[in-house]
């Protein structure tokens, strides 16, 4: 067995040992942790296939900025008791059901295709920062330019829906 | 490597997702099996991505290199998502002083 096979094994027992984690665990707390687990194992498997700008890109949004705002916002609110009611268990009984449905249904499906047995190749340099940064500012350089402007309302729309009612009180 | 262990690993993890958001109550869980769920297809995309590269001519080169741009503005939309929805989350806890996603309908006032 090489070692990136080895390597590929390890970081998929960690992914799915860190979502179980997430859905499992009942301190939200605990859940952010085992979500960053998952995180820095999906940028493990982005290095393994060479694609190291977006390894190093989820690692700083999501594991950087996304989870220290999720960890702020359970902090904020002192939620880390375990204070949520549960579901009935047959609510959760079906939910569990139908998720390994669609599981067993989708992997049954695509593992008689004929392209699944396609092995990938190791070494290609299309995803390193200077390929990736070309095609982005000749050929995506217009939905880059409108993902700003998506960023600029989604930030007056938090700060609009977050803060408190001072105008309705001056009207 | 073949690509469907790759198939299969984003499919669990998505259809665990799929299970989190089912099951649980607390909308915060809720929303962090969402961002499960986007990072799932991410990583299928990415493994297309270097699938395609097999081929090694011009446009298969193109298309791996779209892939991972898409993958980029996946990760962007996300980024926009969570800031709205834990802003959401917030207005929520302190209209109702519980996380719980059943009263989001008690913010229509």
């Amino acid at each position: 067995m090489e070692i990136t096979q080895i390597l590929f094994w390890f970081l998929s027992a960690l992914a799915l040992f860190g979502a179980i984690g997430v859905v499992a665990s009942k301190n939200p707390i605990y859940s952010v942790l085992c979500l960053i687990i998952v995180f820095f194992a999906i940028s493990g498997h982005y290095v393994l296939m060479n694609a190291q700008f977006l390894a190093i890109v989820n690692i700083i949004v999501y594991a950087g900025a996304i989870m220290v705002l999720f960890l702020f916002v359970i902090m904020l609110m002192n939620l880390n008791a375990e204070t949520e009611p549960m579901k009935n268990v047959y609510m959760k009984l079906a939910g569990v059901i139908s998720g390994l449905t669609l599981m067993i249904v989708l992997v049954a499906a695509l593992s008689h295709s004929d392209s699944a047995n396609t092995l990938m190749r190791p070494g290609t340099s299309v995803g390193l920062t200077e390929n990736l940064g070309k095609a982005l500012f000749n050929q995506y350089v217009v939905p880059f330019e409108i993902s700003s402007v998506l960023f600029l309302s989604a930030m007056v729309g938090a700060i609009l829906i977050g803060k408190k009612d001072v105008v309705k009180n001056r009207i | 490597m073949e690509i469907k262990w790759y198939i299969f690993l984003s499919l669990t993890l998505f259809c665990i997702g799929i299970i989190g958001a089912l099951t649980r109550r607390n909308s915060i869980i809720v929303f962090m099996c969402i961002e499960l769920m986007l990072n799932s297809v991410n990583l299928m995309l990415v493994a297309f991505s270097k699938m395609h590269m097999a081929g090694a001519n011009i446009l298969s080169y193109s298309m791996a290199s779209s892939a991972q741009i898409f993958v980029f503005f996946i990760m962007i939309v996300a980024a926009a998502e969570v800031s709205v929805g834990l802003a959401i989350i917030v207005l929520l806890y302190r209209n109702t002083r519980s996380i719980d996603i059943n009263f989001l309908n008690r913010l229509k006032n």
